[in-house]
């Protein structure tokens, strides 16, 4: 990587840190320790970056954003309306900071929801090999700052054998203009466990400020987890965030993701089949205008044999907005009779509507089933031709074709009262007269 | 059937149409009355799906001559959504997927949009729903039929059902079937000819476009019109359909004018 042209920033952002909390467990420090160095070590990604080429973040790291401080005054009448009705757990972060009050945990005892520094000493082996583990932070410098300013973060370990009924609903929340947050999830979903979880990004005010977020996610054999993510920040904010996903023998991750907020957004998802016959579905939905820039990257990386993995990802892309999908799939020489499929679609609404997408296959093994599309495009006159025939008019024809394409993703959700809420942004955003 | 003192619905006259600048349609002459069932059959590309497409308003076909009267309007003056609303009904030989949209929240868009158009009441969601399932019942469709996405993962049969569901809720004047009959099996062909003798009366009109004659066991024709080369070369009766079932497409060529001369 480059000379950094932000040593100032870093310098500063690391300054600001000496007022680190003190942590009684030595590893944890020493991987906050670790992550610090590496921080320092590296530069910010610049458009000379492969993995950055289409977006532009130079003028993020130019913005003096000091991390965020606990704030307290927010109060549960100002948040209720974005809690899930379904959701007896939820965790609730306000500007990456644990909120107890706001937060309703209805777990039994050996269920383990809440925030790490609460289970750090009692769980400490287990977070040890987990925490900081699948999140790699040795070549990507927001997943090492988050680390470095590690200090809250949602919890989640499921039991052997135990599938948690309802949803689980992670809530962060940014409240506080021109500040930098940290969120963190870690999800250990044990042997033969189930869970949901919704992990979403909102905020209260339309405001700057940059969120930097690290999921881990990892599942033990014959494990599921169904991973819904949100990400509907304030159309001023920075969005940075990375989850890493692995899986262990037979266990099977679904990922339903959709990028809705943030001047700028990076979303990373990758996906660790480390073991046989694991599976994953990931479908991702980018609903984006004005100067919005919207960037998902994700990697699906078959290690071992029979593994699965389907992907579609969606993008609706209005006003002068960009929208980024650039999605890795690798199979390992060893990872015979994969079956893996990807398809991007991309519809755009605007002539000043842009979008990159690339789809890029690395395969090393030679019994694989390997599928994959992308088509960037306006809407289909055949299918606006049907509707007109049924009597809709031009405009009602596209409306609801342009509402389908992003109902499709949505309609994956398995939670009612959050289709609900996701279909009326949709429809909202799809609509025009 | 046929009423000697029935009016007529469409009028088509000289109707010549073309594609990116080739002509498909070469002077087409027709004329439905009410009560009427019309058959059109032709071998493929014959014309006789172009001269559906033509008359739902298809915007990638151009209309270089002849006219087409729908009762009292002048149809090549309105757009496709128009003419639903005035009451013609093209059921597609391919219809659409539309994932991500309940078929219930489709069909009542449709039927609450021309309603409106109508100057009749529209329906909220509940009465739609039982006015729906009655509809559903002539066709021996599931229930779960209006949860699932617009034609997404439906069988043909199920699409092709689904066509004449929309038929059956939309009541046109004029509906033209366009090839639907193909890639159903003979069960799922009686149960769509069911639907359809049901919804056909003396203020209504349908023109079958088909290849075989297999529908026309199920859905009795009044006439039978062959097109060839993007004209009507011959009409008859039911037993045109049958004569060609027998002697294939290429009798006509080899008799054309003798044939015409005995029909006339």
């Amino acid at each position: 990587m480059t000379e950094s042209p932000h040593a100032d920033y870093l310098a500063g952002l690391l300054r600001s840190w000496s007022e680190k909390p003190t942590r009684p467990l030595s590893w944890l420090n020493e991987l906050r320790a670790e992550a610090i160095d590496r921080v320092s070590k590296q530069a910010f990604p610049t458009k000379r970056d492969e993995e950055w080429r289409f977006t532009d973040i130079s003028t993020l790291t130019h913005l003096p954003y000091l991390p965020s401080r606990p704030e307290t005054s927010l109060q549960l009448q100002d948040i209720d309306h974005l809690f899930l009705p379904e959701a007896k757990n939820r965790l609730v972060f306000v500007d990456g900071h644990f909120h107890q009050q706001l937060s309703s945990l209805k777990n039994p005892d050996e269920l383990i929801i809440g925030n790490l520094p609460d289970f750090s000493a009692s769980h400490s082996s287990i977070l040890e090999s987990h925490l900081g583990q699948h999140a790699a932070f040795d070549h990507n410098i927001f997943t090492a700052l988050n680390t470095a300013f590690l200090r809250d973060s949602a919890l989640l370990i499921i039991p052997k054998n135990t599938t948690v009924a309802d949803p689980v609903h992670l809530l962060f929340i940014a409240i506080q203009p021109e500040v930098t947050s940290y969120p963190r999830c870690l999800l250990i979903g044990e042997m033969g466990s189930s869970v949901t979880l919704v992990e979403e990004y909102a905020t209260l005010a339309q405001s700057a400020y940059i969120t930097n977020s690290v999921t881990e996610i990892a599942l033990a054999a014959n494990a599921h987890a169904n991973h819904v993510r949100i990400q509907r920040e304030s159309k001023q904010a920075f969005h940075l965030a990375n989850c890493s996903v692995a899986l262990d023998h037979a266990s099977r991750y679904q990922s339903t993701s959709l990028s809705l907020g943030s001047q700028i957004s990076r979303y990373n998802l990758d996906i660790r089949l480390a073991e046989e016959a694991a599976e994953c579905s990931v479908d991702g939905l980018t609903l984006i205008s004005n100067r919005q820039l919207a960037d998902t990257h994700t990697c699906i990386d078959h290690v071992k044999p029979n593994g699965t993995s389907h992907q579609q990802h969606k993008c609706i892309v209005d006003g002068a907005a960009h929208a980024v999908f650039n999605g890795k799939i690798i199979v390992r020489p060893h990872a015979q009779r994969t079956n893996s499929s990807q398809s991007s679609r991309n519809l755009l609404l605007s002539k000043t509507a842009q979008i990159d997408t690339k789809p890029q296959l690395e395969i090393f093994a030679d019994d694989v089933k390997c599928a994959h599309g992308a088509t960037v495009g306006q809407l289909d006159p055949e299918e606006i031709f049907y509707l007109k025939s049924r009597g809709l008019s031009e405009v009602a024809a596209r409306n609801l074709l342009t509402y389908a394409f992003g109902a499709e993703i949505i309609s994956r959700i398995s939670i009612p009262s959050l289709k609900q809420q996701l279909e009326q942004i949709v429809l909202n955003q799809t609509q025009s007269n | 059937m046929i009423n000697p003192n029935s009016t007529p619905i469409l009028t088509v006259r000289g109707l010549r149409a073309s594609i990116n600048g080739t002509e498909i349609l070469k002077g087409i002459d027709l004329t439905v009355k009410s009560g009427e069932i019309h058959a059109i059959m032709g071998l493929n590309g014959s014309g006789k799906s172009t001269f559906a497409k033509v008359l739902a308003g298809h915007s990638a076909y151009e209309v270089t001559g002849g006219s087409i009267q729908f009762e009292d309007k002048d149809l090549l003056e309105l757009p496709p959504e128009e003419r639903a609303r005035a009451g013609l009904f093209l059921a597609f030989q391919y219809p659409i997927e539309i994932p991500g949209v309940a078929n219930t929240q489709f069909l009542r868009l449709a039927y609450n949009t021309v309603q409106a158009q109508r100057g009749k009441e529209e329906l909220d969601p509940l009465e739609f729903d039982d006015f729906v399932r009655e509809k559903m019942k002539l066709l021996e469709m599931k229930p779960d039929f209006l949860d699932r996405s617009v034609n997404e993962g439906f069988s043909g049969g199920e699409k092709k059902r689904n066509e004449i569901l929309q038929m059956a809720l939309l009541e046109p004047k004029l509906s033209i079937l366009d090839e639907t009959d193909s890639g159903l099996d003979i069960d799922a062909l009686k149960i769509v000819a069911q639907g359809v003798n049901q919804i056909t009366n003396k203020d209504n009109a349908t023109i079958l476009v088909t290849h075989y004659q297999r529908l026309l066991d199920y859905i009795v024709p009044d006439y039978v019109h062959v097109m060839q080369a993007g004209r009507i070369v011959i009409t008859g009766g039911k037993e045109l359909a049958l004569e060609l079932e027998t002697r294939g497409y290429d009798w006509i060529n080899e008799n054309n004018s003798s044939i015409a001369g005995v029909l006339a």
